[in-house]
């Protein structure tokens, strides 16, 4: 922003951060973020962590805090031999959406890749965190840890009280239901319900006072009446057809015991929690890229890092923001990260510097001149699917070298239905937000009946859409798991939506 | 300005998710061992106590989840990278199953049935090796696997209980700090009160008298006061013998390794010896806190050597077994007293011997090695060629022939016979089996 006409001390000029730098770059950062950009954080809690922690933590989802259970060994076991071999980096940092907004930096990094983590990370994510308008709706970033904690500690007590393989058993179960265990449309209940928890930790003490172990060999007499009648309720209220299954098991089971419901309870809100995230993988990254490359410029432009750190942070930069093509052998699918950017320096580039198609295409923003408004605007207030169905401009299309093919299974070709031209960018544009509508990629299974008077068998239907029936392998191994928790036949059709 | 700290985790335990780590090799045991069983069969002795890298196949550790079927259905996609296409081509599919997408997508949606590849460490790798293997006669002798200990005197503390309590450190601390505080003795005291007592007798006292007895009730009254504020015995004082617990060693093993080094065993029959002695070591490794290793090579006389010379040095020379028999009983008379040590006896030989020898062996065995042995395991190591002539168990060299006769009366002598490096583990798992009758 600034022309460079008074230029500041640099922050730092070595490769190697100490913990001087790292406060003296923060502050730098810092103020362009919030005097600047006019960002709105949380309070940020910066941990230094060795590669092995750094894999610990992407072991349990990135969580500083996780109960255990085989599957999160296993992506250990992975992501270390992956690590190991060189066949994968290590992320450069890893960001929680809690307040204070928990930031680990590798210790590995050198001081530019810090502060370029530090801007990405503690400005740019936890931006997204603090303002988006899914996150601030369906997870609580005060509650989250302590939340966690309480996970941790419950499910270890289940662990001792009824045996690993118990827990295990029910932890499967429900894992294998998490991306059915969601609310997509109405609010979920809060998190740390203060009176729920409460209530377990007093039944808990009840437990242990009157612990008398004759009575640990009847089986299901734990629940309370009160809580009973008051779970019956809930099930009652509930309309079918429900498609949060994890929901509906964790209240209407008919084998469920009290602590196996409070587990699934878990791992649905654990779910829950994660599932904004899932929504907002193109925006999220893309407004920490965004906010990490402005800063960085910015503090070249006033002189406050070196020739040098800001070569070595372009390098970075634009291996994070690579997109190789679709017939390269590197092609994954479209990088997150490159069309966030992408889009949102073509956000600034349309406010600042409209051609004419702009005007045509963005008549509200083009030329308004102010870029941090509408990003903010932005940044709160749309997820992927919306974010590209309003944003997404021919110059990015154009850029990209978009194209949009239809896939029948019935046929032996497949058809490009649009390219990034004139009469194609419409049509590619709706089709690129399609693929971030999760609504129509995770399979949409309802519950659609539940005896529980009678036979008390589960019936569940997938809505196919567009012909998409489910794998049956994975079906088959996934229906299996619900019968766990469900106690009795659960049945699956599907359904032409 | 927002608040914000650094915290520095780097120095936190490692190893926090090792609770997940076990819960997953657990999870995948069978297919785990099935691995590392397979793999020893290939890997050199030498790398035995190193980690494994094991692949197993995904499916006991599938995470399933609904999934849409690849195949079925329409879809729509965009892709960048437009090269030469434009609306309305018509691209031909790849045949079905050729090419299609990468590998790495399959595992993590739990529908590949591809492998699952990482690593496991020294300990998990030996662990799963051993696993339900036993050393006979375990039981006898188990309670020394625990580790005993013994309580010794480690010095003094100023803390413990009153049956330690130290008297005589204790009262030398008492009277050294009565000495410095200067805490008038019983005897100063006795001496004023008489003195006071004669001047309380006389009926009519002097002006003398009377000054000096209040001069001595007041002497007597700062004495008294000066021993309430410095006790006989203070807590101050008290020492007590302190014992700290350490382990006795009663966990110790000694392994004989016996071999015919005579012109007959050659390189490969050594090799095979030493994987077997190997395999025996680590096991004991992992049983004791202590094992020695006893080489004893032999042709026609015996002797003990390190271990390179052992396993790499050739000698020539008749066979005479029993001498190695002796040598051994020699040296463990002298180093390895039966009642302190678990012995364990392995022997590797061609099978032949001078005529006669087998006999006498089998009379040294009988008498005094068995009885102060854990364990005897004799190999034969054979040609493969001789596997399939001696297939029979009662047929075979001499000291075969013999062993076989006595061999009867101990449970916990064992004789078998080796041809193939692939040979070793079955063996080896059969001689240490949990349940002798049961592996038979």
């Amino acid at each position: 922003m600034s022309a460079a006409s008074e230029t500041l001390p640099l922050i730092y000029n070595e490769a190697d951060w100490d913990f001087d730098s790292l406060k003296r770059a923060y502050d730098a950062i810092e103020d362009i973020a919030l005097n600047d950009l006019g960002l709105d954080v949380y309070a940020n809690q910066i941990e230094i962590i060795s590669s092995e922690q750094m894999l610990d933590a992407y072991s349990s989802h990135g969580m500083p805090l996780m109960y255990r259970h085989w599957s999160f060994g296993k992506h250990f076991a992975r992501d270390q031999i992956n690590y190991q071999k060189g066949w994968s980096g290590l992320a450069y940092e890893i960001v929680i959406n809690s307040n204070p907004c928990i930031a680990y930096l590798m210790e590995e990094n050198t001081m530019t890749m810090q502060a370029l983590v530090m801007a990405h990370a503690c400005f740019g994510h936890n931006h997204f965190f603090k303002n988006n308008y899914l996150f601030r709706q369906w997870t609580d970033a005060d509650g989250i840890l302590p939340y966690l904690d309480f996970a941790k500690k419950y499910i270890s007590k289940c662990e001792d009280e009824y045996g690993f393989e118990e827990v295990e058993s029910v932890l499967d179960a429900a894992h294998a239901l998490m991306d059915q265990g969601v609310f997509r449309y109405n609010r979920p209940p809060r998190l740390s319900d203060a009176d729920r928890l409460a209530r377990i930790a007093a039944r808990i003490k009840h437990e242990e006072t009157n612990f008398n172990d004759i009575w640990r060999t009847l089986p299901n007499s734990e629940e309370p009446d009160d809580e009973k009648e008051e779970r019956q309720q809930e099930v009652k209220n509930i309309q079918l057809p429900e498609e949060n299954l994890l929901y509906f098991i964790e209240k209407a089971s008919p084998v469920l015991r009290p602590w196996q419901r409070e587990i699934v309870r878990i791992v649905r809100n654990i779910g829950q929690y994660f599932y904004p995230q899932k929504q907002t993988k193109v925006m999220n990254e893309g407004c920490a890229t965004f906010v990490h490359h402005y800063i960085m410029n910015e503090l070249y432009n006033r002189g406050q890092i070196s020739e040098g750190a800001i070569m070595e942070f372009l390098h970075s930069h634009s291996s994070v923001v690579f997109q190789p093509e679709f017939d390269d052998p590197r092609y994954s699918g479209i990088n997150p990260y490159a069309l966030g950017f992408a889009m949102m320096e073509d956000i600034k580039r349309i406010c600042e510097d409209p051609k004419e198609e702009d005007r045509e295409w963005f008549p509200d923003i083009a030329g308004s001149n102010d870029w941090r408004g509408v990003l903010k605007d932005a940044w709160e207030n749309f997820r992927d699917e919306s974010f590209i169905l309003q944003y997404l401009s021919p110059t990015v299309m154009r850029h990209f070298r978009m194209f949009a093919i239809e896939d029948d299974s019935e046929e032996s070709h497949v058809e490009i239905e649009a390219i990034h031209d004139d009469r194609g960018f419409r049509r590619v544009r709706q089709a690129l937000a399609d693929m971030y509508n999760l609504g129509m990629h995770e399979p949409n299974i309802q519950v659609v009946g539940a005896d529980l008077d009678g036979d008390r068998t589960l019936q569940l239907r997938h809505m196919v859409h567009r012909g998409r029936t489910l794998n049956e392998k994975t079906s088959a191994a996934v229906l299996t798991h619900i019968e766990t928790l469900w106690g009795y036949e659960v049945t699956l059709d599907e359904q032409d939506a | 300005m927002n608040s914000f700290h650094f915290i520095d985790r780097r120095k936190n335990p490692k190893g926090k998710s090792l609770g997940n780590r076990q819960r997953f090799l657990k999870r995948a045991k069978a297919q785990i061992k099935d691995a590392v069983n397979k793999s020893l069969r290939d890997r050199s002795m030498k790398e035995i106590d190193k980690g494994e890298k094991i692949t197993i196949p995904s499916k006991s550790t599938a995470e399933p989840r609904f999934s849409h079927d690849r195949e079925a259905g329409e879809r729509e996609a965009v892709h960048p990278g437009n090269k030469e296409f434009s609306a309305g081509d018509r691209i031909k599919k790849p045949p079905k199953g050729a090419g299609r997408g990468k590998g790495k997508e399959a595992s993590d949606s739990g529908e590949g049935e591809d492998s699952f590849q990482f690593t496991l460490t020294q300990d998990e790798f030996l662990d799963i090796f051993f696993e339900d293997l036993e050393l006979p006669n375990l039981v006898k002798r188990s309670l020394k696997e625990i580790k005993s200990y013994a309580y010794k005197r480690a010095g003094l503390t100023v803390a413990g209980s009153p049956t330690n309590m130290n008297l005589v450190r204790t009262m030398r601390n008492a009277h050294g700090r009565r000495l410095a505080l200067k805490r008038p003795s019983t005897k100063e005291i006795n001496e004023l009160k008489e003195r006071l007592f004669e001047l309380e007798k006389i009926a009519s006292p002097t002006e003398e008298e009377i000054a000096e007895k209040k001069a001595v009730l007041e002497k007597l009254e700062g004495m008294e006061k000066r021993r309430r504020f410095t006790p006989f015995i203070d807590p101050l004082d008290l020492r007590y013998n302190a014992y700290e617990p350490t382990p006795v060693e009663t966990t110790a093993a000694v392994m004989f390794c016996l071999m015919d080094v005579s012109g007959s065993m050659g390189e490969r029959e050594k090799d095979l010896a030493k994987r077997f002695y190997m395999l025996l070591y680590l096991f004991l490794k992992r049983r004791y806190e202590r094992v020695e290793v006893v080489f004893i090579r032999h042709t026609h006389h015996a002797e003990e050597v390190d271990e390179e010379t052992f396993f790499y040095s050739r000698q020539s020379g008749g066979t005479v077994v029993s001498t190695a028999l002796e040598k051994m009983l020699e040296v463990q008379r002298e180093r390895f007293p039966a009642h302190e040590w678990n012995i364990y006896v392995a022997q590797a030989s061609d099978g032949f011997t001078q005529s006669g020898d087998a006999k006498r062996c089998v009379e040294m065995l009988d008498e005094d090695v068995m009885p102060v042995s854990q364990y005897y395991a004799y190999i034969e190591i054979l040609d493969e060629r001789e596997l399939e002539v001696f297939s029979d168990a009662d047929s075979g060299a001499e000291l075969w022939r013999a062993y076989r006769t006595f061999a009867p009366k101990w449970p916990n002598f064992a004789q078998t016979r080796i041809a193939r490096p692939q040979d070793i583990f079955p063996v080896f798992r059969e001689l240490f089996a949990r349940d002798k009758q049961e592996a038979a």
